[in-house]
């Protein structure tokens, strides 16, 4: 059974790839980003039931050694999430394929395809083959959303059911990105390379922190990188914004406009076309 | 029977009138037209049904018909849509005009007619099929010679069609004339003139796209879908005014409204709403329409007198009426409490399904009345979802769910819109602010429309939720002159005092943002 938790589903979105698309978003990742926005996203639950307490509305229960979820009461005040000492969310579920794909098919035909975000959706690989095997075959396209961690290079099947993946690119120098994400990077630029070259990679993206790492050597190798396979690949250089974070981590100051048309101009003299400041 | 009139009601009216003369926030051009209302509101010359009275002249929480102020001797038709082609083509001796040879002529000619052609408001409210008229003059211009030319014109509009009821259509095929009046709609962000794209197989993406574009920008074009149009009206129809699909070289009569939600309150249960009440409402409405057909055909002389009809530019036969609509949610979640159901419309299988069986029932009993004066559409009136007026409290448009009750999620506000717009061939809508971050991403919309057009959804549209020009229900307003005459201060167009009070009593800057 290629089972996954999934977060959550966003019925349309215009955020996660081109058009109109259903985003699922899985839950659980490798990577442990100081500014996540979705921390809640990083690790499954472990059904320590300390959110039962601060659940205000009784939607959420302690039932047979595990955190029992009822969507009904539930009044979306985040209090549970917050309260995570493991960043987790109770409000998951575990869903086949052909369940989310059940849920997707009520949004046709006003959606062009189906993202697959996380977490790192590449933690379940099996549900996805399933899945976006499932959504080709209604005629959507397909598109994951990926911090590059997986190494796509080896996985023929996976790569055959989807048409592009969004590719993060946290940090250039190792040394930042670990202390960024707590992992190497190695992969990650494996992984840009190789879906350029295949014609998988739809956008690249990274999230600029002043102060956390050097956004301009990490805009500078990227977009060089990308330009040597196909100028027309989108880079997207995401401002950095508060919501959503960790406490710990909610006083890092966004970066200026300017300081963000530095980084565009930088992608453009690199020879990128299409470049999108967010 | 006709109504009489008593000393006290002339008075009331003598005070209304001195009332208008000195009313600061009114322009000259508004001051005579609403005194021409009141003009004609003194004569009592219709024979209407006796009934009417009680279900129209009453307080505001109990009245079940609304004329729209559509006043008491009606001598024009509501909305007339002029059949420009041959207008192009043979000019008008009454307006001493020779075919137009070339852009500049094509242009002036149309202004001229325009200034001619009287409506309800006063002020034409179509203005042709502006890709299909003026592409054929544009062939030997470069872009920047159309687009000059274009905006002078289309600013000409703006400042002397005084009302944003005015309204033009293109597609479903791209142009290059579309193209390019998109360009400079979106530049320069007028409310005048109102504009909808029909889209339909034949409309290409990038011409869908630009016209997304552009109502990101200008809250314009909405998006029509020509296939359930063209299956209902045939080839020949435009859409006019705020959203509504008549004949061209035709137009409607007349439109009178149901207001649904009060006409509930009369109801015992839901049994009594279907059987007694709804279509007695219905009957006195439609014989209502009737006299007021009857008296504009055969008393007013219009379809004698009008240069538009002796010149072929509209004819009799392609005239129709139009039976309006308001408040399907709250007469829906009033006759399920009646029944002791919290159920919403918009949030409930049963309440939508309940908003079904009236549309059947209210389209059923419409194809039961025959109107001679209807031959181009069977000899019977076009079902219409009226988008409100200002006064309208506790009572959306047409069909819509109530402002601030619209669902969570767009596609469950799209699958209840997908129920109910299709019975509407004279026209409904829906509207949808846009977030900004959607301004990088203009293909999400495309999406939605395509999928929409590939269902029963009719008409929508979009606009940036920052934006200044605005769609109030149907009509285009800029919120910067809506805070000038909240101010004090009276302004150019009319729909202006309309948005105003729509702000303020149908919350229409609170809409969901998508």
């Amino acid at each position: 059974m290629a089972d996954a938790i999934v977060n959550k589903i966003i019925p349309f979105s215009s955020v996660d790839g081109p058009g109109n698309r259903t985003a699922v978003f899985l839950q659980g990742c490798g990577f442990n980003c100081k500014y996540c926005h979705n921390p809640e996203t990083i690790r499954t639950c472990i059904n320590c039931a300390k959110c039962v307490n601060f659940c205000k509305s009784k939607a959420l229960s302690f039932e047979n050694g595990k955190v029992v979820y009822d969507s009904s009461k539930c009044i979306m005040c985040d209090e549970c999430i917050h309260n995570c000492e493991n960043l987790s969310s109770p409000k998951t579920c575990v869903m086949s394929p052909v369940e989310v794909m059940q849920r997707v098919k009520k949004n046709m035909p006003f959606i062009r395809g189906l993202t697959v975000s996380g977490g790192e959706c590449t933690t379940y690989r099996d549900f996805l083959c399933e899945l976006l095997a499932l959504a080709k075959s209604e005629g959507l396209d397909t598109m994951l959303d990926s911090n590059g961690s997986y190494p796509f290079m080896n996985d023929e099947r996976l790569l055959s059911v989807t048409d592009g993946v969004m590719l993060d690119v946290k940090a250039w120098d190792d040394k930042e990105h670990v202390n960024l994400t707590s992992s190497h990077n190695e992969m990650v630029k494996k992984n840009l390379e190789f879906l350029l070259k295949a014609g998988k990679l739809f956008e690249v993206r990274t999230v600029i922190v002043p102060n956390l790492f050097d956004a301009k050597d990490t805009v500078d190798k990227v977009s060089k990188m990308v330009s040597a396979c196909s100028s027309n690949v989108r880079y997207k250089i995401i401002k950095y914004r508060d919501m959503g974070v960790r406490p710990e981590y909610k006083n890092i100051e966004p970066p200026t406009d300017e300081f963000l048309n530095e980084l565009k101009k930088v992608a453009a003299d690199n020879g990128l076309t299409d470049i999108v400041l967010i | 029977m006709k109504r009489k009139l008593s000393v006290e009601m002339i008075e009331n009216m003598r005070q209304e009138i001195y009332d208008t003369l000195v009313d600061p926030t009114s322009t000259h051009e508004q001051r005579v037209t609403y005194l021409a209302r009141k003009a004609e509101n003194m004569l009592t010359v219709l024979d209407e049904p006796e009934e009417l009275d009680e279900l129209l002249r009453c307080d505001i929480e109990s009245r079940c018909i609304c004329n729209l102020f559509e006043g008491d001797a009606p001598y024009r038709p509501r909305y007339i849509c002029v059949d420009f082609p041959k207008f192009l083509k043979q000019g008008s001796e009454f307006l001493q005009l020779g075919p137009a040879t070339n852009f500049a002529e094509a242009l002036t000619n149309l202004m001229i007619l325009y200034r001619n052609i009287p409506s309800i408001t006063n002020y034409t409210v179509y203005i042709g099929d502006l890709d299909d008229l003026l592409d054929p003059f544009i062939k030997d211009m470069t872009d920047e010679e159309v687009k000059f030319q274009l905006k002078l014109w289309l600013t000409m509009i703006d400042r002397t069609i005084l009302d944003s009821f005015c309204h033009a259509d293109i597609g479903p095929k791209a142009t290059r004339f579309g193209y390019l009046l998109m360009e400079v709609e979106a530049e320069l962000q007028n409310a005048v003139p109102n504009l909808t794209m029909l889209v339909s197989d034949e409309t290409e993406d990038e011409f869908l796209l630009a016209g997304v574009k552009c109502a990101l920008k200008s809250a314009k074009p909405s998006f029509a879908n020509d296939r359930m149009f063209r299956s209902e009206l045939g080839d020949d129809y435009c859409v006019a005014s705020c959203y509504n699909g008549l004949y061209k070289g035709g137009g409607s009569y007349t439109l009178s409204r149901l207001i649904l939600s009060n006409i509930a309150k009369k109801a015992k249960d839901i049994n009594d709403f279907k059987t007694n009440v709804l279509p007695h409402v219905m009957d006195v409405m439609a014989r209502y329409m009737d006299e007021r057909i009857r008296f504009l055909v055969e008393e007013s002389g219009w379809f004698e007198s009008s240069f538009l009809v002796k010149e072929g530019l509209v004819s009799r036969d392609k005239f129709t009426a139009m039976f309006g609509m308001v408040g399907l949610a709250e007469c829906v979640n009033n006759l399920l409490a009646k029944e002791g159901c919290n159920e919403r419309f918009g949030h409930s299988e049963k309440a939508d399904a309940l908003g079904v069986e009236i549309m059947e029932l209210i389209d059923e009993l419409n194809n039961k009345h025959v109107n001679k004066y209807c031959s181009c559409t069977g000899n019977h009136f076009l079902l219409h979802a009226q988008v409100g007026i200002d006064s309208d409290h506790d009572c959306s448009p047409g069909t819509r769910i109530p402002i601030g009750e619209e669902p969570d999620e767009l596609i469950d506000h799209l699958t209840n819109i997908n129920k109910f717009q299709k019975y509407f061939p004279s026209g409904t809508g829906d509207i949808f602010p846009i977030d900004l971050t959607v301004h990088k991403n203009p293909e999400y919309v495309l999406d939605i429309i395509k999928g929409s057009m590939s269902k029963d959804i009719r008409y929508l549209s979009f606009y940036a939720s920052d934006s200044d020009v605005i769609r109030v229900t149907g009509y285009l307003v800029k919120k910067s002159e809506m805070e000038k005459l909240e101010s004090g201060e009276n302004v150019r167009q009319n729909t202006t005092g309309l948005g105003l009070g729509a702000k303020k009593n149908c919350k229409i800057l609170d809409r969901r943002v998508r």
